[in-house]
């Protein structure tokens, strides 16, 4: 993982106060100690490499230091105090999570002082913690509170706060702030800042009016934010959370009148487990079938179709750009961007807009399959389409945004109505009695039952690039991917590197275009020899690098194709993921996701029947044609970045 | 109400010959010249008594990070309440305090220099200007500095903007790099990772000036002044309850009964000494000595006279920190506005003995817990009227108000 | 603001950005000199300064907020800061604060309507063996008595002209 979106390196823009601290020893002290530093901790040695905090030193002899504003995806703050520490021959306390080991310690983590002022700084978070927990959408999941508990509050100590002192912002469709609940320890900030590029959230004012806002303390609707909810993900307590919109899809459940039916994607799959107790990476693909089915919805979908849809509208629009390009010498903008992940299409919208043109007109796999089901769907099946209530599970906060985009409407209808997180979906689920690990497994409901392998690798970064290369690799060489890569793993685009280039030669083209595309692209005979220079960047501190490369005219300017997510790590890493979230957390998400790869039957899109029977019965003028145009793309608005 | 001289005693500094300490100092190598300054015991006179001598060792041996270069800079940013001496020394001694930067530089290889001047000073600015145009204009900054090849260095002034906790030298550097004035994390400290990342040495005012002065006459000298422990001579802001409040220059060591003295100060119920963050010392102790070894103090001495009410003080005092705290940390943040509840609880006369005591324990909590000094200072006001004035301040009735 | 406005103020901080370095470390000094200018740093003038400089708004914002001497909302032409530490209150700064008050007809952190005078606290002007002490926009006065308090204003009014004045009576 060493390769991860880490905030606080190169170009971090956080404040030194809150940056990872280099410590630079000379190299032959280095060298005499082998880098190797043992330390004492509560009478344990632990050899440790020089520069490790002293965090880090007591977790790995299992000796747990309370942490509230540490995060191991983002720099060193040291605000909260809690992980104080006493290091021998230190007048004062030592935060452990900000203290690098430079030469041998002795520390004691559970003193009568250390004691006392984590309990002191728990009782003087609570005097201005706002709000009850059993009213709280982090009940039970919040570090405050289980802080509390562990160290025994039994009593407000220093008085508790019993009016609001701040309204709550619940402008946005995605991310709500409650600073009433807020402890200040700046995740969010750090978020915002480092790991997104964003900078939505900043610490405002100062003393004990200090606040965490944003520009002009305005609405977050109102000012530039991109609704991916890595605050979200991060908040240790309740101040952040999303919009929950699951009292409405509840209603329309509830409404006899209405045909209910909800699309899956493989992310909230992967780690909807977590909030039944499951180990992380846990798939319950099946189980949540049968849940869902339990919970009252008339269908259960897999958005895996409509990601196989998108695979053959995009890996179409990018073919015809290549061909408009190199063979009929119009202009056409590259490298072409992906765009199924909404909160990078805002933070494009916002920070480039002038990029547009590059951006995949194809809608995300959420809207495309919402348009089908109040399109094909309703009328093979005869229902009218106003009664349709279209709900899908993401992993998204940006997801909510993006269904409630005016544009999102082709057919005259809302495309998706609602979209929940995993987080809201397993909390309907345990509102229904349901315990979704002990479900048995179903399938999914027809006619979009098909699915392959590469509609679920969307979920990771570097899927959406890897599922569109398995079908234009195999239909551009006219050959297998499988005999070009084994198993048709396409493994130099996986991983966690924030931004990732691969270079794919195309040695031979097939001699024939299959018809489906053919009237986009006549021939494959100008690929050959050329060579398909590709890139995937996750997190958008890492898409503001790729672009900046772009505009200065970098080598990722030359790229055909990249693949951005705004969350690191993708989807996996999403905003409405199950809380806590950490790199390990990511990475066995993603092994599951990769296993329901490989155990898929079909793993390439344009092989999926389902897929080629919507071509055939509705979209029969084929991708990008007319009415994939109205129904299955798109259009973007440029926002720019200036806050009236 | 025109500000007039603050000046009660005659200064040392008077006796400095602008120039002749720089040029003491160009005549020593490097090495020699912070052995000079370690020879002298200078402390910090900004208030926590740092050596001097060692801070330059650490900042000379540090190792720069790419192609920039290390920075020396001027801590102006005075904003203990009762002090007011650097704003002297500025106005009348400035000459020395660059030179202090000029020999400090010259000790660690820094080309660079920022004196960051605290917003409420502004008016000193354009003095300060002429005087840094004047210096280079006699070769005494630029290039080649008096004649010395390689030696390149220039100051450049900074303001501040009205933030107390901007005198904590790491938060002083995140103000100059443009944030927010949060003090960061130590380890690292600014003589390895300062300033834009460099090393970087943060000096006070009159720690530069003093620098000056060992020069001009000699660490034997300035060694000969003052007790063991704290050498030298020292500026005193006094100000409060008596005949002659201003500047003073005494040697280290001195007892507070004969300070008070020498400023019209007998009688007094308490004297506060080192500022807000610093203590009240009751009547009772006024044999106690201002130096390191006791009193440690930057120099602001406050006299409270008889009729005064110590709960009032304190409460000055704690609003203050309340409102200076810079937010960052809990204990800091939170604490001082525990600790000021309290204060006007006590007002009030409705403050149990046990809460008291909580607070207390909680004033403990933040002189070890808080990320930087002023968090960790801040209980003294409360807890040196608690423990000195009790009598005074439980059980209020409306009548003491 | 009117466009042509607007494109002054940002050839003003584009300016500025060239001659202070396109670092944050030139955040401070933009900042301070737009202040002193215009007595407040507008919306306009923060998201000027956040582009040029390569942060975010927010950031602008975070650090305007922040310091004391730094204002986002607009300041009267005078502005007027009162120390309130220790000695200047022991040196009776509560009758130059009320007379303050009176004569101008706010309260402190308040501006007068007419856009001349901010009334506001400063924590300790360094001016303790003087006090109290008061700060008028840079300059310093001492030993500030509440009748003086009159003087200061009057002072200040009459950089507006006799016209003014009446005009300010009327």
């Amino acid at each position: 993982m060493s390769g991860e979106v880490k905030a606080g390196q190169d170009t971090s823009r956080a404040p030194s106060s809150q940056r990872i601290q280099q410590v630079a020893a000379p190299p032959d002290v280095l060298q005499m100690i082998g880098g190797q530093i043992t330390v004492t901790i509560d009478g344990t040695d632990v050899k440790v490499p020089m520069g490790t905090t002293v965090l880090e030193a007591a977790r790995q002899i299992g000796i747990r230091i309370p942490t509230l504003c540490h995060h191991p995806d983002l720099c060193v703050a040291g605000v909260c105090r809690i992980c104080v520490v006493e290091v021998e021959g230190q007048r004062t306390l030592q935060a452990a999570c900000a203290y690098p080991i430079t030469g041998s310690l002795k520390v004691k983590t559970h003193t009568r002082k250390v004691r006392q002022a984590r309990r002191h700084i728990l009782d003087l978070l609570l005097s201005t913690h706002y709000g009850e927990c059993y009213s709280c959408k982090r009940n039970n999941n919040c570090e405050l509170q289980s802080l509390a508990k562990e160290y025994g509050v039994d009593f407000y100590r220093f008085g508790h706060v019993t009016e609001s002192q701040y309204p709550k912002d619940e402008s946005s469709y995605s991310v709500i702030r409650d600073m009433d609940k807020c402890i200040l320890c700046r995740r969010c900030v750090r978020t915002c800042i480092d790991v997104q590029e964003v900078g939505t959230l900043e610490a405002v004012g100062r003393s004990n009016r200090t606040r965490i806002s944003t520009f002009l303390d305005k609405p977050l609707a109102g000012v530039v934010c991109i609704n991916c909810g890595q605050c979200i993900n991060r908040c240790p307590t309740g101040a952040l959370h999303a919009n929950d919109t699951s009292d409405e899809v509840w209603r329309a459940i509830d409404d006899p009148t209405k045909h209910v039916v909800i699309q899956t994607a493989p992310s909230p799959r992967a780690g909807i487990g977590e909030c039944f107790g499951c180990e992380p990476g846990t798939p319950l693909t099946f189980q949540l079938n049968t849940a869902l089915r339990l919970c009252g919805f008339d269908k259960v979908f897999d958005t895996n179709f409509s990601a196989d849809l998108t695979i053959i509208e995009e890996g179409t629009e990018l073919l015809g750009r290549l061909y408009r390009a190199l063979v009929k010498q119009e202009p056409a903008a590259f490298p072409q961007f992906t765009s199924c992940s909404p909160g990078w299409v805002k933070y494009l919208e916002h920070f480039y807009p002038e990029y547009i043109p590059n951006l995949s007109s194809a809608k995300s796999p959420q809207q495309m399959f919402g348009a089908v089901i109040k399109t094909y769907y309703a009328k093979t099946h005869n229902i009218d389409p106003k009664d349709i209530v279209t709900v899908a599970l993401m992993p998204c906060s940006a997801k909510k945004f993006e269904c409630n985009r005016p544009e999102m409407a082709g057919s005259g209808f809302k495309d998706v109505d609602y979209g929940l997180t995993t987080r809201e979906l397993a909390q309907m689920i345990m509102e229904a009695g349901i315990h979704l690990p002990d479900m048995p497994k179903s399938g999914f409901d027809d006619p979009f039952g098909d699915r392959t392998g590469s509609g679920v690798i969307f979920g990771a970064t570097g899927g959406v690039m890897e599922a569109a290369l398995r079908t234009v690799l195999e239909l551009v060489t006219g050959r297998k991917v499988e005999k070009l890569f084994e198993h048709a793993n396409i493994v130099p685009v996986r991983g966690f590197d924030g931004v990732r280039y691969v270079e794919l030669p195309i040695t031979q083209v097939a001699d024939e275009v299959p018809a489906l595309i053919r009237h986009v692209i006549p021939t494959f005979e100008f690929l050959k020899g050329a060579t398909l220079k590709l890139a995937v960047a996750h997190g958008t501190a890492n898409a503001h690098k790729v672009l900046e490369d772009i505009k200065a005219g970098g080598k990722l300017s030359e790229c055909h194709f990249i693949e951005f997510m705004a969350c690191p790590g993708g989807c996996i890493g999403g905003g409405g993921q199950p809380i806590p979230t950490s790199p390990e957390i990511r990475a066995a998400r993603a092994r599951a996701i990769y296993a329901e790869d490989m155990e898929s039957d079909v793993r390439k899109s344009h092989e999926n029947p389902a897929v080629a029977r919507l071509y055939s019965e509705f979209f029969t003028d084929g991708p990008c044609g007319h009415l994939a145009h109205e129904l299955l793309h798109t259009h973007y608005t440029a926002r720019g970045k200036h806050i009236g | 109400m025109q500000p007039s001289d603050s000046r009660k005693t005659p200064l040392t500094f008077d006796t400095i010959e602008p120039g002749s300490g720089l040029a003491a100092a160009l005549a020593k190598s490097r090495a020699d010249i912070i052995g000079e300054v370690s020879a002298s015991n200078l402390k910090g006179r900004g208030g926590a008594g740092f050596p001097t001598g060692t801070k330059w060792n650490l900042a000379a041996a540090a190792r720069v990070h790419g192609e920039a270069a290390k920075y020396v800079i001027c801590n102006a940013d005075e904003g203990e309440p009762g002090t007011f001496k650097d704003r002297v020394l500025l106005t009348a001694y400035a000459d020395l305090v660059f030179e202090g930067m000029t020999i400090a530089a010259r000790a660690i290889g820094a080309t660079r220099g920022l004196l960051y001047l605290r917003g409420e000073y502004v008016y000193l600015r354009p003095h300060l200007e002429a005087v840094l145009d004047r210096r280079r204009k006699a070769g005494q900054l630029g290039a080649d500095i008096l004649g010395t090849p390689g030696f390149e260095f220039d100051i450049e002034i900074r303001m501040g903007a009205g933030a107390y906790v901007c005198g904590e030298e790491t938060a002083l550097i995140e103000s100059l790099e443009g944030h927010r004035g949060e003090p960061r994390n130590r380890p690292p400290f600014p003589v390895n990772t300062g300033f834009m990342g460099q090393p970087t040495v943060v000096n006070n005012v009159e720690t530069l000036a003093s620098v000056t002065a060992i020069f001009a006459k000699g660490a034997a000298w300035f060694r000969g002044i003052g007790t063991e422990k704290s050498s030298g001579f020292k500026l005193f802001s006094v100000s409060g309850d008596c005949d002659a409040p201003g500047v003073y220059e005494f040697p280290l060591g001195i007892t507070i009964a004969e300070l008070l003295e020498r400023v019209g100060g007998t009688g007094a119920k308490a004297v506060q000494v080192g500022g807000a963050s610093g203590q009240a010392v009751p009547a009772s102790q006024f044999g106690r000595r201002i130096a390191f070894e006791d009193l440690a103090t930057g120099g602001s001495i406050i006299v409270f006279g008889p009729g005064r009410d110590m709960l009032h003080v304190a409460k000055n005092f704690m609003e203050f920190f309340v409102e200076e705290s810079c937010g960052q940390c809990t204990p800091c943040r939170a604490g001082n506005a525990k600790l000021l509840e309290g204060i006007e609880r006590l007002e009030r006369g409705a403050c149990s003995s046990a809460y008291l005591n909580e607070l207390v324990r909680l004033c403990e909590t933040m002189q070890v817990a808080s990320k930087c000094g002023l968090g960790q200072s801040s209980p003294n006001a409360f807890l040196s009227i608690v423990t000195n004035f009790q009598d005074e301040i439980l059980g209020r009735t409306p009548a003491d108000r | 603001m009117l466009v042509s406005q607007q494109q002054k103020l940002q050839e003003e901080i584009r300016a500025l950005v060239a001659r202070h370095g396109r670092t944050r470390a030139a955040l401070m000094p933009v900042l301070q000199e737009l202040q002193e200018k215009y007595a407040s740093i507008t919306d306009f003038a923060m998201q000027v300064v956040a582009d040029e400089l390569g942060i975010h708004p927010s950031e602008v914002y975070g650090v305007v907020s922040f310091y004391a001497f730094l204002h986002h909302e607009p300041k009267g032409r005078f502005q007027i800061r009162l120390c309130q530490t220790i000695s200047c209150d022991l040196a009776g700064k509560a009758r130059v604060a009320k007379q303050l008050e009176n004569e101008l007809g706010i309260a402190f952190g308040e501006t007068t309507p007419d856009g001349r005078f901010s009334l506001e606290w400063a924590s300790c002007l360094g001016m303790c063996d003087q006090g109290p002490a008061l700060l008028v926009n840079d300059r310093v006065y001492t030993r500030v008595t509440a009748e003086q308090a009159h003087r200061i204003i009057e002072e200040c009014r009459s950089v507006f002209g006799a016209h003014a004045t009446q005009a300010a009576h009327a």
